[in-house]
């Protein structure tokens, strides 16, 4: 599975990806912000997109939105890892239409669970 | 700056417009009384200088407000060359808290990846080990049940001599690379040092821009300006996109509209049908 992780600090992608691959998820990719990140989804074939929410350029939300709207990508899983946690926020990320939402700090379980209970659903 | 703010006997703030309207208050109950007894040349007089008494207020006032700004951006040590548009800032505090603050960044940035690339170096030999560690055991209760064969015996004898060598050079190396990490976490003493300096800066910075905003107040009452309230349009709209703003981690859990964790994220999903 191909997957993208899209976070403004190398050090936090580089935890995600660790964990990733610990899960068996070797074909990762990384971007550091939606402006970048948003033309790699359209070219490449990703199967899921991991992203975090306050980027400079183009944030999470709007790298969201972006995907919902794109006739090719609408349906790509997406998961929010973010320190962002009004519910306001979480509630905004939810009609844009989220797939999975996890708070920064998080631990390893907490990423796994929203992992597998996202491709649970999305089959 | 602070003596432009009067502390009265009792300890409370005595608004320095308060000479001013009892002076206003004065020229009222004698205009009055020059209307009624119909002395309107003296009311008209009257009139003027209550009018002059306001503006001399005011334009002082705006006086003190600016000198508060001047001394505000002297105690912020903010060296701005303010002939140009926009002013250049070269040296001042302000300048150097950000300088000092993308230290801290690059500092804890560092750390991190150092101790990763550590733990990315020691954790394939801490498997390796346990994988050979393993495969072992599993010979050894075979030699202990007696169902290895003299040649199988030779290869073990040789394997275990091997992972005995291996077992040393690797805990060494691992040994090393935890020390390492221990020694990468020094960052946070010199980050820590940095911070606090910034800290005592913005508590400065904070403590003369109360000042200067109780100035403005006292000059906005003056001039009759209406401070903005919780009901203004603007505010309304501001107060709005503060709900939806980035802000990066909540420091305070308890805060109102804020989840204190992964749980309550759950909960908040889970009622919205996720």
């Amino acid at each position: 599975m191909k997957i993208l992780i899209v976070d403004d600090f190398s050090t936090m992608r580089r935890i995600i990806k660790n964990l990733l691959r610990d899960l068996g998820f070797t074909n990762t990719h990384e971007a550091d912000d939606g402006v970048t990140a948003l033309p790699m989804l359209k070219s490449g074939d990703f199967q899921f997109l991991v992203t975090d929410w306050n980027m400079p350029g183009m944030t999470g939300i709007d790298l969201l939105r972006a995907v919902r709207s794109d006739e090719k990508l609408a349906t790509l899983p997406v998961l929010m890892v973010t320190a962002e946690a009004k519910r306001d926020q979480i509630i905004e990320a939810a009609q844009a239409g989220v797939n999975g939402y996890v708070v920064k700090p998080f631990t390893a379980q907490a990423l796994k669970e929203k992992i597998e209970k996202i491709f649970e659903r999305v089959g | 700056m602070a003596s432009n703010i009067r502390i009265g006997s009792d300890n409370r703030l005595i608004n320095p417009n308060s000479d001013l309207i009892a002076e206003l208050k004065l020229c009222a109950k004698l205009l009055t009384e020059k209307l009624q007894s119909d002395q309107f040349e003296d009311a008209s007089v009257l009139i003027q200088s209550m009018v002059q008494t306001r503006d001399h207020h005011m334009f002082q006032s705006v006086g003190k407000l600016t000198r508060g700004l001047h001394n505000a951006i002297v105690n912020f040590h903010v060296d701005a060359d303010l002939t140009k548009m926009p002013p250049q800032i070269a040296d001042s505090d302000i300048h150097d808290a950000s300088s000092r603050l993308n230290y801290v960044m690059q500092l804890t940035q560092n750390a991190a990846d150092r101790t990763m690339d550590m733990v990315d170096e020691a954790a394939p030999i801490a498997a390796n080990l346990g994988q050979e560690a393993r495969v072992l055991r599993a010979e050894w209760a075979r030699l202990k049940r007696r169902e290895m064969s003299a040649d199988e015996f030779r290869g073990f004898y040789d394997r275990m001599s091997d992972f005995l060598e291996q077992m040393e050079v690797g805990t060494e190396r691992l040994n090393k690379s935890l020390q390492n990490i221990v020694l990468e976490q020094g960052f946070q003493d010199l980050t820590g040092q940095v911070l606090k300096r910034v800290i005592g800066l913005i508590g400065d910075v904070e403590k003369d821009l109360v000042q200067l905003v109780l100035l403005a107040g006292h000059v906005e009452e003056v001039a009759g300006i209406a401070a903005p309230t919780a009901d203004d349009k603007e505010m309304k709209v501001l107060i709005e996109k503060r709900k939806h703003e980035a802000e990066g981690p909540q420091i305070n859990k308890t805060r109102d509209n804020v989840v204190a964790g992964q749980d309550e994220v759950d909960d908040l999903l889970s009622s919205l049908g996720f």
